[in-house]
């Protein structure tokens, strides 16, 4: 297997095991980069759960997530495997009412504080 | 190097035609920039496929010289 589909397998796997997973710049304690911060943040107030995966320190998934996505950038939140997009679309759909719906939908627990 | 904003414009002009297309340079250093692009050929698509829509007029850009584009997507 190339390292390509080895990344890609652990993708699916980190995928198949948690509800919630953002790739982010640094860690949700410690976010490296000002729009992984705001995202992390959108979801703490939602009171989520979350898997976060720091891409900083992991360099194959930090290359190879952007063709699983087909997305240049990170952060990138993922919702029971599928993926929901970036720091300006999970902003928005939060700050519309959009994503709390959406988690509802998906059956993912929401507490909002 | 970032890119220019008008470069930036042109780009998804290209791509999509009829967009309208506004970019904000939210701290004046050329680096750190606000999109907003407006195209009926959204319509029909979903949030994340009308952002990848703009990341592919952008080539390949997006991620590397563009660190920073915060992207607003709207059909007309």
């Amino acid at each position: 297997m190339s390292e390509k589909e080895q990344t890609f397998e652990r993708i699916r796997e980190e995928l198949a095991g948690n509800e919630v997973v953002l790739f982010m710049k640094g860690t949700p304690v410690f976010p490296q980069c000002g729009f992984s911060a705001v995202t992390v943040q959108v979801l703490s107030r939602l009171g989520l759960k979350f898997k976060g995966i720091d891409i900083l320190s992991d360099p194959a998934i930090r290359t190879h997530l952007k063709e699983f996505s087909d997305w240049p950038t990170f952060p990138q939140l993922y919702v029971k495997g599928e993926f929901v997009g970036g720091c300006d679309i999970v902003k928005e759909m939060y700050q519309n009412g959009e994503l709390q719906q959406y988690l509802t939908d998906k059956g993912v627990a929401v507490q909002e504080a | 190097m970032a890119m220019d904003a008008s470069e930036i414009e042109s780009m998804i002009k290209d791509a999509l035609p009829d967009a309208q297309v506004r970019i904000d340079d939210l701290r004046g250093d050329g680096d750190h920039y606000a999109a907003t692009v407006v195209s009926s050929a959204f319509a029909g698509k979903t949030r994340v496929q009308q952002h990848q829509m703009v990341y592919a007029a952008l080539k390949g850009r997006m991620g590397g010289q563009l660190h920073a584009l915060q992207l607003t997507t709207q059909t007309p």
